[in-house]
């Protein structure tokens, strides 16, 4: 699959944002967009054409909470073989991490998929297996599928998934940030499609376009935001449209209701979000690691943000990664205190990693 | 928030597929996600699991909107 | 120093953790030398009296990989990080640590491709030693090979060469703080062969895939590249990959390096792999490829002859040394430039 990369079309584009000459602030509320829009310079490519472009919550490690960490590692120590995504398995709580644990003993293995988990739990049937599920729509019905197909009784779920549309709502309700337009995300949308951010205009009547990841998706998804905003129109637009149909995808869809229900959940950076956990529904208990093992679970002792970091704020558009006291100075990828510094599709990290020249 | 790659699907058996992402890239991918899917399409692959079926012409498809973004440019008047 | 402080798995993998390791724990801790090429300089391999002189272990997993094996990997290791500084490679050690109950056929395997490695390499397993430990201590086995270089015949001739086109370098052997303001960057093939082969059979997320690892001996091309000259400094992209190794570069000659996206060679079935899994191909590992740092006059004439060689067909100029700025830094596809830290620790695949 060969990219579209090239410069020609980029200039292309910035001329024509450039001849609608407006002034614009938009959030992204995906890590994977981030990291694109940092890779490739575009926000200080698209700056001296009135385009400001800011990160909001989009990074399923930066928002799942330290107590959910915390959970995982307690299970570690007991001696429970704790299977995760890569990225959730570096984040660093009071300096230790799923990873730094292996030194004490417990068993973490990184697995691509949640398939390759259910593997490991039937090679080690006299062990307890726990998926750490982090992930917003994208990653939530595979976990539901799981569930329904009978996996070894040995296999449990720490249930950590995420709704992104419920924290668009919640960012604009506190209106904090004046936000011109959001950039929504591509693969949350092949799955949930349009309604759902229809839904969100009606109530608040900003721009939305649905982005690709390439680097002319993004591009062209800003100046599809930026004409809505010169013709003073409030609609959602599908600029990933090789990706996302209207309906999303139903089947995904129909396997998230039969297998968890909405409840209010607390976010790093947003607090309590109405409606937008994802709890594992009464009759499939016996795979709700949290019930299973809670008497283990009550060893857990309560966390509070270390002080001077401003990630809930960076997490809401409020604070730009330089504006945090600790960035880049206390607070390095190798020494994480906030976690948009911790994963690697926080907007900290990526401000790091790919800080400008 | 969500890393996915598109693949063409070159084997299909019960809800397991292979898909190809490059070059003899290979990797076993689930299809439990999807209405149906059959060898040659092209599929949307996240965290091991085929998420949508996308357009054989994937790439002409996006050339084609970025130049009638482009180029329709009737906003002038 | 916090005593519950432990080593983890990135304190290995050629990133910064393991560079503040080197230095805080070891450095600091052993009486300082003052060879020509002595250990603060934390270079390929020593110099100690006119003899270059490298020791490196192999852990690598699984033991046998497409494209090579442990044995392999261990001799072209240990040549090219001789060859590297201007030494030919000529006699090296061998210490097997074996696990009781490892097959004596999977070691016969392993013994034969360090013989057929040494032959293309014209080197000499000269000394070594064998020891077993009980069962469950160790996963199969792991190599050292150290080893010993005499100066290339090509190198003073070499130097020369880089002497008639900008001042002179005060060092007698190709060190990683040689490089100049102007100085251009080509790398000697494709990158992330190796990481790629490797990860495509680790448990959890393998993937069968077409890219076999690139390891292999790379003295003979290295003499032809200093016969022809204006070669300042070379290294080979190990643990970290081009990531860690301009990083490296970049810090011990106080410069900057600027490189293009669109001229690094990279294979399609690397690219695929990475952007499936979600790792940058800069901080994967290859075991086959060189990075030269050479004068700008001498650039494309050393690409020719890199490029008649087998190893070094697919040989691409990707940039070169600046004092613009501090640091690495690279022009992307569309234009913007961003900068490329090294690396923290082994790449791990990502959702997101």
């Amino acid at each position: 699959m060969f990219r579209f990369r090239d410069k020609s079309t980029a200039n292309k584009i910035l001329e024509k944002i450039k001849d609608l000459n407006i002034k614009a602030k938009f959030m992204n509320v995906c890590g994977t967009h981030q990291d694109t829009i940092v890779r490739y310079s575009l926000d200080t490519l698209l700056e001296p054409y009135g385009i400001e472009l800011v990160a909001g919550p989009g990074c399923p490690i930066c928002v799942t909470t330290s107590r959910e960490y915390m959970e995982a590692m307690v299970l570690a120590a007991r001696g429970k073989i704790i299977t995760t995504y890569g990225d959730a398995a570096r984040v660093r709580i009071r300096g230790r991490s799923l990873l730094t644990l292996r030194g004490d003993g417990a068993d973490i293995r990184i697995v691509y998929s949640i398939d390759d988990a259910v593997e490991i739990a039937k090679m080690n049937p006299n062990r307890d297996v726990v998926f750490l599920a982090v992930g917003f729509e994208t990653t939530a019905p595979s976990t539901a599928y799981t569930i329904l197909s009978d996996p070894p009784r040995n296999f449990y779920i720490l249930n950590c998934h995420r709704r992104i549309p419920p924290a668009i709502e919640a960012l604009l309700s506190l209106g904090e940030v004046k936000i011109d337009g959001f950039i929504d995300p591509g693969h949350v949308s092949t799955i949930i499609g349009l309604e759902p951010y229809e839904r969100i205009v009606s109530r608040f009547p900003i721009p939305h376009v649905i982005s690709g990841f390439e680097p002319l998706d993004v591009l062209v998804s800003v100046y599809m935001l930026a004409r809505q905003v010169k013709r003073g129109e409030a609609k959602v637009e599908n600029e990933y449209s090789r990706a996302v149909r209207r309906e999303g995808n139903p089947r995904a869809l129909k396997l998230i209701e039969e297998v968890f229900e909405y409840t209010d959940l607390e976010w790093r950076g947003l607090s309590r979000v109405e409606n937008s956990g994802m709890r594992l529904k009464r009759k499939y208990e016996d795979r709700d690691a949290r019930l299973v093992f809670q008497d283990e679970l009550k060893l857990l002792e309560e966390y509070s943000e270390p002080k001077g970091c401003r990630c809930s704020e960076v997490l809401r558009g409020l604070a730009k990664p330089r504006e945090c006291p600790l960035f880049s100075i206390t607070c390095t990828p190798l020494n994480p205190i906030g976690p948009c510094m911790v994963s690697v599709e926080g907007a900290c990290y990526i401000e790091y990693k790919h800080r400008r020249v | 928030m969500c890393l996915a790659v598109p693949g063409l699907l070159i084997e299909v058996n019960g809800i397991i597929g292979k898909v190809d992402f490059g070059d003899g890239t290979i990797r076993k991918v689930n299809l439990a996600l999807l209405e149906k899917a059959k060898p040659g399409d092209y599929v949307l692959v996240h965290a091991g699991y085929a998420i949508q079926v996308v357009p054989e012409e994937y790439v002409r498809e996006t050339i084609e909107l970025w130049r009638k973004v482009i180029s329709l440019e009737d906003f002038a008047k | 120093m916090d005593k519950s402080d432990r080593i983890v798995m990135a304190h290995g993998a050629g990133g910064y953790l393991m560079h503040r390791l080197i230095k805080e724990h070891i450095l600091s801790i052993l009486p300082r030398d003052n060879f020509e090429v002595g250990l603060h300089a934390l270079d390929d391999s020593a110099v100690v009296n006119d003899v270059v002189f490298k020791s490196d272990s192999y852990t690598v997993k699984p033991l046998f990989f497409p494209g090579g094996d442990i044995g392999r990997l261990a001799v072209s290791g240990t040549v090219n990080d001789i060859s590297v500084m201007g030494g030919k490679p000529i006699a090296l050690s061998l210490a097997l640590v074996l696990e009781e109950g490892f097959p004596i056929y999977d070691l016969d395997r392993i013994m034969q491709s360090i013989a057929s490695t040494c032959r293309e390499a014209d080197v000499y397993v000269v000394t070594g030693d064998t020891k077993v430990v009980e069962k469950g201590s160790l996963d199969g086995c792991i190599i050292n090979c150290s080893g010993i270089g005499v100066r290339s015949q090509y190198l003073d001739y070499n130097i020369d060469v880089v002497r008639r086109f900008r001042g002179g370098i005060e060092a007698r052997w190709l060190l990683d703080s040689n490089i100049r303001p102007g100085d251009k960057i080509i790398v000697s093939g494709t990158i992330g062969d190796h990481g790629v082969a490797i990860l495509s059979c680790r448990e959890g997320y393998g993937f069968e895939s077409s890219i076999k690892s690139d390891v292999r001996p790379l003295n003979r091309m290295i003499e032809k590249v200093l016969s022809v000259g204006g070669v300042v400094s070379m290294k080979d992209p190990t643990r970290g990959g081009l990531a860690n190794l301009l990083n490296e570069w970049s810090e011990k000659s106080h410069v900057g390096i600027l490189i293009k996206e669109e001229d690094i060679p990279i294979r399609e079935g690397v690219r695929a792999a990475c952007e499936m899994l979600g790792i940058d191909p800069l901080e994967i590992g290859n075991e086959g490829k060189v990075v030269l740092a050479v004068v700008a006059e001498m650039a494309e004439e050393i690409l020719e002859v890199l490029r008649e060689t087998d190893e070094g067909k697919d040989a691409a100029i990707i940039g070169e040394a600046t004092d613009e700025f501090e640091g690495v830094a690279m022009e992307t596809l569309i234009g913007g430039k961003r900068i490329i830290p090294p690396p923290l620790g082994d790449p791990v695949p990502r959702i997101c």
